[in-house]
């Protein structure tokens, strides 16, 4: 996650450096009884012709009572926070880009270092970028002062834009990530079969067991296509599939209006995935495979969520305030709605085998303000 | 060709063949230096494809928040271009 967190600081154009600009962003998580918001500030600067510096700092601030916690644990509250730095070089058609990003959280602490190079291409027309990071992580475990466990993480990515015509641009991304290390959550359990249970609920838990390693690839494709009236129409596309047998389809459709100094955006995604092999609903019990998890995210599972926008642009170009040439605001709501195919709610305390599947509803905002100068 | 190779039970990436795949993809951009391939679209005629409604990451900081929050719901990652660059036509 933090490897792409940071590639995505790597917005640069090759051989152009991305512009100046500043964004300061409020964002509520809101769904299954999580609460998650805060804040992130990103700032990029150019420093003479060749160079451009970015830097962001962001927070989570989370309140979890989700379905995961209400079954096995207690609620809780914590707080991450992250902050990255970043170069581009530019050289003739060639960008190079270095970055760190930190995330810590009271169990966890992640370091990423990211590398990666652009070369524009046929008189700038396609754009071939390369990329890698490394990821450093620690895992801990709250209430548990000597629980440690190292886990390395990589990502290798390529990527391809195309300007096809004078409407049309595509890009294809293929990213290999390989995982090596401690990948469970410290927290969550597993339900078995348990026909000695006290409690007369039939089952009891134990703790999860992940493989070591996970190695996933990632096949995107993405066309943005300009309308006659000046709108815009994005389509895209991802497969993606790893070693834990996880596969899913991700399709999305966007659509752009300006009108005025307002730019309206809609936005519908769909997401369909395989559970992993480990994974079960129900063991039949204790030990009863290798590896055990009953993570909903590891679920077979199917997710809608369809988007709104709005951007207002108070300052532009023939305005400015002082050294700043244009301002937006910008307020958004992602409405996320997951069916787990595979994935009990216990929260319903029907008897074993007649519980309801689970699904969820959240909602995201997002609110921020961005400035060109 | 995968730069990916089964060893027992897990996939890891052969590494050889990474590499290899990436000097293709770099001989590939060296050759595109030396020759003459005319751009079909001529650095006038992008100014729509500079309209900031056609930007691919408009605006990076929502969708760098977005991309976490589905890594965390769903089992899948990578693969969204956020390093795939842009289009050179500012």
């Amino acid at each position: 996650m933090l490897a792409a967190l940071l590639l995505g600081l790597a917005t640069a154009q090759a051989g152009v450096l991305p512009e100046d600009r500043a964004d300061i962003l409020y964002h509520l998580y809101d769904g299954g009884g999580v609460e998650i918001d805060g804040p992130s500030l990103l700032v990029r600067k150019k420093a003479g012709k060749n160079l451009s510096l970015v830097g962001n700092y962001y927070v989570d601030m989370v309140s979890s009572a989700s379905i995961d916690v209400v079954t096995t644990a207690s609620p809780y509250t914590e707080e991450r926070k992250q902050w990255s730095l970043g170069a581009d070089y530019l050289r003739g058609d060639t960008t190079m880009r270095v970055g760190y990003t930190s995330s810590k959280e009271s169990d966890y602490d992640a370091n990423t270092y990211s590398f990666s190079a652009s070369q524009d291409m046929f008189g700038a027309l396609t754009t071939l970028t390369l990329s890698y990071a490394l990821g450093d992580d620690t895992v801990g475990k709250s209430g548990d002062p000597t629980f440690k466990r190292e886990l390395d993480k990589q990502t290798y990515g390529i990527g391809l834009t195309q300007i096809f015509t004078k409407n049309l641009i595509a890009t294809l991304n293929l990213e290999t990530m390989t995982d090596e290390g401690y990948l469970n959550n410290p927290y969550r359990s597993v339900r078995y079969f348990d026909a000695s249970d006290t409690s007369g609920r039939g089952y009891s838990f134990e703790e999860e067991l992940y493989p070591n390693t996970r190695t996933s690839n990632a096949l995107g494709i993405r066309a943005r296509y300009f309308l006659p009236y000046r709108a815009a129409v994005e389509g895209e596309y991802r497969f993606f599939t790893d070693t834990w047998d996880i596969q899913s389809h991700t399709a999305s459709i966007t659509y752009v209006h300006p009108w005025r100094d307002y730019t309206f955006e809609s936005k519908f995604r769909y997401h369909d995935q395989t559970g992993a092999h480990f994974y079960r609903d129900l063991f039949p019990r204790a030990g009863a495979t290798n590896f055990r998890g009953r993570d909903k995210e590891l679920s077979p599972l199917t997710s809608y969520t369809f988007r709104l926008k709005a951007s207002y642009a108070f300052l532009n170009d023939n305005e400015s305030w002082g050294f700043i040439k244009k301002g937006t605001v910008t307020a958004s709501i992602d409405m996320l709605y997951v069916d787990y195919h595979d994935f009990s709610d216990l929260t319903a305390l029907a008897p074993l085998g007649a519980e309801p599947l689970y699904s969820l509803d959240a909602n995201i905002f997002q609110l921020y303000f961005s400035f060109w100068y | 060709m995968s730069i990916l190779t089964r060893y027992g039970d897990v996939m890891r990436p052969n590494f050889r063949q990474f590499f290899q795949v990436l000097l293709m993809l770099l001989l590939l951009g060296g050759a595109a230096g030396c020759s003459n391939i005319e751009p079909w679209v001529k650095p006038y005629e992008r100014d729509r494809l500079a309209d900031p409604i056609m930007a691919l990451d408009g605006d990076p900081v929502s969708s760098q928040y977005l991309q976490h929050v589905y890594e965390a719901r769903e089992g899948a990652r990578g693969g969204e271009g956020a390093a795939g660059g842009g289009c050179g036509c500012n």
